[in-house]
């Protein structure tokens, strides 16, 4: 297991500081929000989960779309606005999807998916599947209306459903302290009836174990359940660079967090002839990416007025 | 039960090909199959009797919202569902209009076909974000890798007081956005194919009710049909100037009609139906002939309905042929809730003819029909 964590783990990262050292030459057409720091998350809890589950997430979605099995050519070629993208060019980093990988969609509206979510959970539950949705969002999430009212219909409707709150302990620039009288997610979310726990964000093989043991009791009808999980972005809000000298955080705080980076962690726990294979194949895959979106076309201009209503879409595929 | 007044005309479903310029009615149940009965029903029953086909067709069909399962069953709109269907599909939700619309995005999102139901337009509101940001997007933004098979019916309140909160017509805000599809059928005959279509259709469906439309009687066929998107009908042939009636102000236009008939003006009367995707060629076609356009919608007019078909109208005819055109809608301000303010706030049969009237005739003469009792309106009487 540790094996397969790391390479997610040094896959996202390599795929986004590459992102990052691209983003320079305007070749990537969509705004970035890097999952730099935060991959951890996504990658423990999609350790439990099988093609089959589902996956809604965020605006900073690189990380869970990778970790969820989202198809890592079309995401570049997303970005590069290609029509090999993921969305054809038309969603963006924002806007990601893959439905063969579970990867539902993730949105630009803060805590607009977590809604949505539960509703695939609902489906889910009366065809009696045994596939469960995990919510992935920020702690600014969990101030939106959305949020409140999904927690209670997921508790009434019993849902096989898992809420992630990636706590980053800022919503863009603004800290949680500054927004929340008081900042315990987790006690809200017990307190409208959910199994709720604070969970370390570096910890990757914890948060693995940990999250299959929960999947299988969402499995077995024991849900829903939540985690409020500790991380931090490591670059700033969106863009590749860092952002320290805004002065809403200190450079100081981030190397706490960067001494404890997860993927170095998990390195050391592999051979070194491991970790050596690991990193090249992943080289070679993100290269091959870039290659890829590169090479690629942008759409035709017809593409503009498809996928609006159903008959435009049936247009395009009988075009 | 108020009195049932003024079908819109007795065989109402034509639905008006191109090639028939003059107004032939269809008969009714033609193409449905033999031995498929048609009954006079409420438009209350049009839709019950339309979500209970659906749901026996296909078990992904489900039916949610505040209330939809509590004994007044929304006006009995829901009636006998739950009975028949059991509460996993058809079930009352908590008050989070907001939550509720983005679960049925994800139900959607699922391949269910959920039909979320309000009992209020003005509750939309506290919808729009998933509605216009999420449900009419995502086919779109996600490069057609999804489809959104959602229904969100939602009422229009009018009458004994609804007020500021309980009578606003939004229609036009989601006409504004590419990626939801608009209903306003007036008939319970469109009422029942209309919400059958909307149903089947792949893209998320506001289907517009209306409060006094629940109390209309008509012929509905027995065996399952739809009206499909796109189609208007003309509802009443006529020659002198083109009057188009949006959801409730359908009836009202009839109305208007028969007093214009009374000092020998022929008005051709209109129901748009769907609103987005409009059939712009069936009112253009008619405008062409005409040269006159009234367009009254239970709505404001600045930026509205009426606003955009005139705007289309005007865009496809001008420099074809002379033409006059006018909105008519709600007054430029919040609905009162007095009866003698209320009434000066819509439009109705009477001041639609005054106004066809001066338009045809091209003065202002003051001329306003006498109330005839046998064009009565019919009003939701109230207390509720």
């Amino acid at each position: 297991m540790i094996e397969r964590l790391y390479h997610s783990l040094l896959r996202i990262r390599r795929l986004e500081e590459e992102v990052a050292r691209v983003y320079a030459t305007d070749k990537i057409k969509s705004p970035v929000h890097l999952s730099i720091g935060q991959e951890a998350v996504s990658v423990g809890v999609c350790e439990a989960l099988r093609t089959t589950d589902i996956v809604f997430g965020t605006y900073r979605g690189h990380a869970l779309y990778l970790a969820k099995g989202g198809d890592l050519k079309a995401m570049v070629a997303e970005l590069f606005g290609k029509a090999t993208g993921c969305t054809k060019g038309k969603g963006g980093s924002m806007h990601l999807i893959d439905p063969e990988a579970g990867v539902m969609g993730t949105s630009a509206v803060v805590g607009t998916t977590i809604a949505n979510a539960s509703g695939y959970a609902y489906a889910l539950k009366t065809r009696k599947s045994d596939a469960v949705v995990v919510s992935f969002f920020g702690d600014g999430a969990t101030e939106e209306g959305a949020f409140a009212e999904t927690l209670n219909f997921a508790v009434l409707k019993r849902l096989p459903m898992l809420f992630v709150c990636e706590n980053n302990g800022y919503a863009i620039h603004t800290s949680q302290a500054k927004r929340q009288g008081k900042p315990d997610i987790r006690g809200r979310a017990e307190a409208y009836g959910l199994n709720a726990e604070r969970l370390d964000g570096e910890d990757v093989p914890g948060l693995a174990n940990h999250s299959a043991e929960v999947i299988a009791k969402l499995r077995a009808g024991e849900g829903p359940w939540f985690f409020e999980v500790d991380t931090y972005r490591w670059r700033e809000h969106v863009g590749p660079g860092k952002d320290y000298q805004l002065g809403y955080r200190s450079e100081a705080e981030c190397e706490v967090r960067i001494a404890n980076d997860p993927v170095i962690k998990l390195a050391a726990e592999l051979p070194v002839r491991t970790q050596w294979r690991i990193k090249n194949e992943i080289e070679a895959e993100v290269a091959d990416a870039f290659r890829f979106a590169e090479s690629s076309d942008f759409p035709d201009a017809s593409e503009l007025m498809t996928d609006i209503y159903q008959e435009s879409t049936d247009a395009l595929t009988t075009a | 039960m108020p009195s049932q007044l003024l079908e819109p005309t007795p065989q109402a479903p034509s639905l008006r090909g191109k090639e028939e310029r003059a107004f032939a009615p269809l008969l009714l149940g033609e193409g449905l199959g033999r031995g498929s009965s048609v009954r006079t029903l409420s438009f209350v029953d049009a839709v019950r009797e339309a979500a209970e086909q659906e749901m026996v067709r296909d078990d992904s069909v489900i039916v949610f919202g505040l209330d939809v399962d509590d004994p007044k069953a929304i006006q009995g709109t829901t009636h006998g569902l739950l009975e028949k269907f059991g509460p996993e599909r058809v079930f009352g939700t908590p008050l989070s209009e907001d939550a509720m619309t983005g679960a049925a995005i994800g139900m959607a999102l699922a391949g269910m076909r959920p039909i979320h139901v309000h009992i209020r337009m003005d509750f939309l509101l506290l919808a729009m974000n998933q509605l216009i940001n999420v449900a009419a997007k995502s086919r779109s933004m996600f490069g057609g890798r999804a489809n959104v098979p959602m229904v969100v019916r939602a009422m229009i309140g009018k009458s004994w007081g609804q007020g500021a909160q309980h009578s606003q017509g939004l229609h036009s805000m989601f006409m504004h956005v590419p990626g939801i599809k608009v209903v306003a059928p007036s008939t319970p005959y469109d009422a029942k194919g209309c919400l059958a279509a909307a149903v089947r259709d792949n893209d998320p469906v506001l289907y517009v009710e209306h409060r006094l439309l629940h109390f209309q009687k008509g012929p509905v066929p027995e065996a399952s049909y739809t009206v499909q998107p796109g189609k208007a009908r003309i509802t009443q042939p006529g020659e002198d100037i083109t009057l188009v009636g949006i959801s409730y102000m359908q009836v009202e236009c009839l109305r208007a009609a028969k007093y214009l008939e009374g000092i020998g003006i022929r008005a051709e009367v209109i129901d748009p139906i769907w609103l987005s995707p409009l059939d712009i060629d069936t009112i253009c076609e008619s405008v062409e002939r005409t040269g006159r356009l009234i367009v009254v919608d239970t709505a404001w007019t600045n930026c509205g309905a009426a606003a955009e078909i005139v705007a289309q109208v005007a865009e496809r005819l001008q420099g074809v042929r002379d033409l006059r055109m006018k909105r008519m809608g709600f007054a430029p301000t919040t609905c009162p809730t007095t009866p003698v303010l209320e009434h000066l706030f819509y439009p109705n049969g009477r001041t639609i003819a005054a106004a066809a009237s001066d338009m045809v005739e091209e003065e202002e003469c003051g001329w306003m029909p006498e109330e005839r009792p046998e064009l009565q309106s019919i009003e939701f009487k109230g207390p509720f």
